[in-house]
């Protein structure tokens, strides 16, 4: 079959995208109010109606191509399968890389500057919550869009602990999240018996309580001028220059004072974590448990008629995500030393999930990457940062389209009943 | 007692604009089974356009409010319908045969495009259009006044109005027949030569037009708007369709002019703080208690 493109009717379909192009872009990005009065900006007009008309020139001749047919015909040929799985007893020849990079993370502290420690430091603590939402979202399939809901009782719980009390850091790492499971349950047990949909915009709604709440109830939160919140201590050895009691951590070593400890200290704790919860969110996968999200995720119909209780199996994924949320939580508050209702909006929720979806659901190593990739990235561009959320929401429009299930592939190895075991 | 009364007026027009923009939320859940994300925005985005053709048409020296609502309401539909198209040309249609999931974050991704597109080309400081219309009819009551504007009045009338000629084109035409055989059965319906995905376009354009015809009432009642007003109402909107029962045209307007009333009554008698906070927690009670809503029907899951 030799596709032959009728030029004529790209061009038609590129007059037209153009003219839907001006009557879009002509009013809003071509007159800029200015207080009761204008002024007109028609050359931003003009480049994007010209780049709308001839990119779609470029898609409908691209279509009409061999290559392009058969882009549309494995597109509309439906979902490819989600999972990878690999013959039974598969092992990874890559299984190296794991020690090498747990020797980097932790050398990175060393040798890194302060600056590139804080901003890891940011990296880790996404990691942290993408991985949380990758469970929730990703395995399980439920839409959480309030996520950053339970971030805020982690990083609040550390804050409000400390001030009312008197609740160190390695304290609040437990018990932010139980308090983030527990909200978790709360919401999700009477929800999560409906329909998926309204899970999102239930949870949505929670996540904006949360954050009106911190904002308005300015007798125990102080409102939008935030709380502080204490540094982790290493065996009571607190790491500020001066400290209340005991000796801080420099003196007791005799060594300089450097804010760089402080970084240091936290870095060391979270990649420990982060290992951790990466190491039994692989388990997880593995179990009854987190077999039954992913069978959920895909037929939930076919689950409940063999007898598995969707609610609870959804209730633990939920709890299971708000956890993990939570100890990102009290890590952030104690890495910014100060939390206010401003770190907990709505575009966090959507940037976390932007992780997610990019990444890939249920992918573990997508999730890491995407999360230093959509942290790190904006530090470095940053003369680009006012169109950060514009690239996300491009990002999550176009992965839907193109690869709903993530850039990295999920693998698994199969399962084959041993010798003797079975007949 | 007259606070009471007052807070119902307000209440009352708040809520015929929620139900405008509910009917969007509702109408498109009818018909595809998702929930449009972007329409908070949709909304959004009529805000600004209604503030730039009433900075054009004073330019052109138009002055008489009537003509300027008018013209207003005509091209911010026109536009904002074509917003409304556009979107489900480029983040729902390609996603038709994909799941709820992918659909649901397609439109999350949209509304995100749509915030930050307006924040970049127009500012991300608030807005404003000058008041054209002002004076209030007064009505005595005991020893206070129950007061209502003329543009309150206005809201009421165009809502209204909006609402009835949307229930006549449903109910009455062949479009609206249309509209209604591809909500209960959409392959059944395109068996029987109704163009389904043409049907669903015009859903969406409707839809945006409703937000667009709230969002130059509220627009030209309240003054002061930002790339972020969108949010909020979008999710108390969402609630009120809910609220009515969602997929049901004459629940999304019960629904916005109930939450339009309590909300109201709540941020008058006891805490405006907290009136959104209300506005949530009633939309997670009526999930946990009637999730059907009041007019809708309980949905059906079927292999």
């Amino acid at each position: 079959m030799n596709a032959t493109i009728d030029y004529k009717k790209s061009v038609i379909d590129a007059i037209i995208a153009g003219l839907m192009a001006l009557i879009l872009f002509g009013p809003v990005v071509g007159v800029v109010l200015q207080g009761y009065s204008f002024n007109t900006e028609f050359d931003r007009v003009g480049w994007m109606v010209a780049i709308v008309a001839i990119g779609r020139f470029a898609i409908s001749s691209f279509l009409q191509s061999n290559k392009g047919k058969e882009m549309v015909f494995k597109h509309s040929s439906g979902d490819d399968a989600g999972v990878v799985v690999k013959a039974p007893g598969h092992k990874s020849n890559m299984v190296w890389i794991i020690p090498v990079v747990i020797l980097i993370g932790l050398l990175i502290p060393f040798i890194a500057s302060k600056y590139v420690l804080t901003v890891i430091i940011l990296g880790l603590i996404y990691v942290l919550l993408g991985l949380g939402l990758n469970i929730v979202v990703g395995l399980a399939g439920l839409l959480d869009l309030g996520f950053v809901g339970f971030y805020a009782i982690g990083a609040y719980g550390l804050a409000l602990g400390y001030e009312y009390l008197g609740l160190g850091f390695w304290s609040m790492l437990p018990i932010a999240a139980i308090l983030a499971a527990f909200a978790g349950a709360i919401l999700g047990f009477p929800v999560l018996r409906m329909h998926g949909d309204y899970l999102a915009i239930v949870t949505l709604g929670f996540g904006e309580i949360i954050r009106l709440i911190l904002n308005n109830w300015a007798d125990v939160t102080h409102g939008p001028n935030g709380v502080s919140a204490p540094l982790p201590s290493l065996f009571g050895l607190e790491f500020k220059r001066r400290s209340s009691e005991g000796t801080p951590f420099h003196e007791f070593f005799n060594l300089d004072y450097n804010s760089g400890f402080k970084y240091m200290f936290i870095y060391m704790i979270l990649f420990v974590v982060v290992l951790l919860v990466l190491h039994v969110k692989q388990r997880l996968v593995k179990m009854p448990i987190g077999r039954a999200w992913e069978a959920l995720r895909e037929d939930e119909i076919a689950c409940r008629s063999l007898g598995l209780n969707h609610v609870l199996v959804k209730l633990s994924a939920f709890m299971m995500g708000a956890a993990v949320a939570g100890i990102a939580g009290v890590f952030f508050a104690t890495y910014q030393g100060f939390v206010n209702p401003s770190s907990f909006t709505f575009m966090e929720s959507a940037l976390i999930l932007a992780i997610v979806v990019l990444g890939g659901m249920g992918s573990t190593l997508g999730v890491v990457i995407a999360a230093f990739f959509l942290t790190v990235a904006p530090e470095l561009l940053r003369e680009f940062a006012e169109y950060r959320i514009l690239m996300f929401g491009i990002l999550m429009v176009v992965m839907m389209i193109w690869k709903p299930r993530g850039l990295v592939r999920v693998t698994r190895t199969g399962f084959a009943t041993r010798k003797g075991v079975l007949k | 007692m007259d606070i009471v009364l007052q807070q119902l007026v307000n209440g009352l027009t708040l809520g015929s604009v929620y139900g405008l923009i509910a009917i969007g939320y509702t109408m498109v859940y009818g018909i595809i089974g998702m929930i449009n994300f972007a329409h908070g925005d949709v909304y959004m985005v009529s805000a600004y356009i209604t503030a730039i053709v009433v900075a054009l048409l004073s330019f052109f020296g138009i002055e008489s409010f009537p003509i300027i609502i008018i013209g207003t309401l005509f091209i911010t539909i026109a536009i904002t319908g074509a917003y409304g198209w556009a979107i489900e040309q480029i983040a729902y249609r390609p996603l038709r045969n994909s799941g709820r999931l992918s659909a649901l974050i397609s439109a999350i991704g949209m509304s995100l495009i749509l915030q930050n597109y307006v924040q970049i080309s127009q500012g991300a400081r608030q807005q404003g259009i000058p008041t054209m219309l002002t004076g209030a009819v007064r009505f005595d009551i005991g020893d206070g006044f129950v007061q209502i504007t003329y543009m309150k009045l206005v809201i009421l009338l165009v809502a209204f109005l909006g609402m009835g000629t949307l229930t006549y084109i449903i109910h009455k035409t062949k479009l609206g027949r249309m509209c209604r055989a591809t909500q209960q059965d959409r392959k059944m319906a395109s068996i029987l030569g109704i163009n389904t995905d043409r049907i669903i376009s015009i859903v969406f354009v409707i839809g945006a037009s409703m937000a667009a015809l709230a969002g130059v009432l509220i627009t030209l009642d309240y003054g002061a708007f930002d790339f972020y007003v969108g949010f909020i109402i979008g999710i108390k909107a969402f609630t009120a369709a809910v609220l009515g029962g969602i997929g049901s045209l004459p629940g999304a307007m019960l629904g916005g002019i109930i939450l339009g009333v309590s909300e109201s009554l709540f941020a008058g008698l006891i805490s405006s703080d907290y009136k959104d906070v209300f506005s949530f927690s009633l939309l997670v009670i009526i999930l946990i208690f009637r999730p059907s809503g009041l007019l809708g029907k309980p949905e059906v899951e079927k292999v």
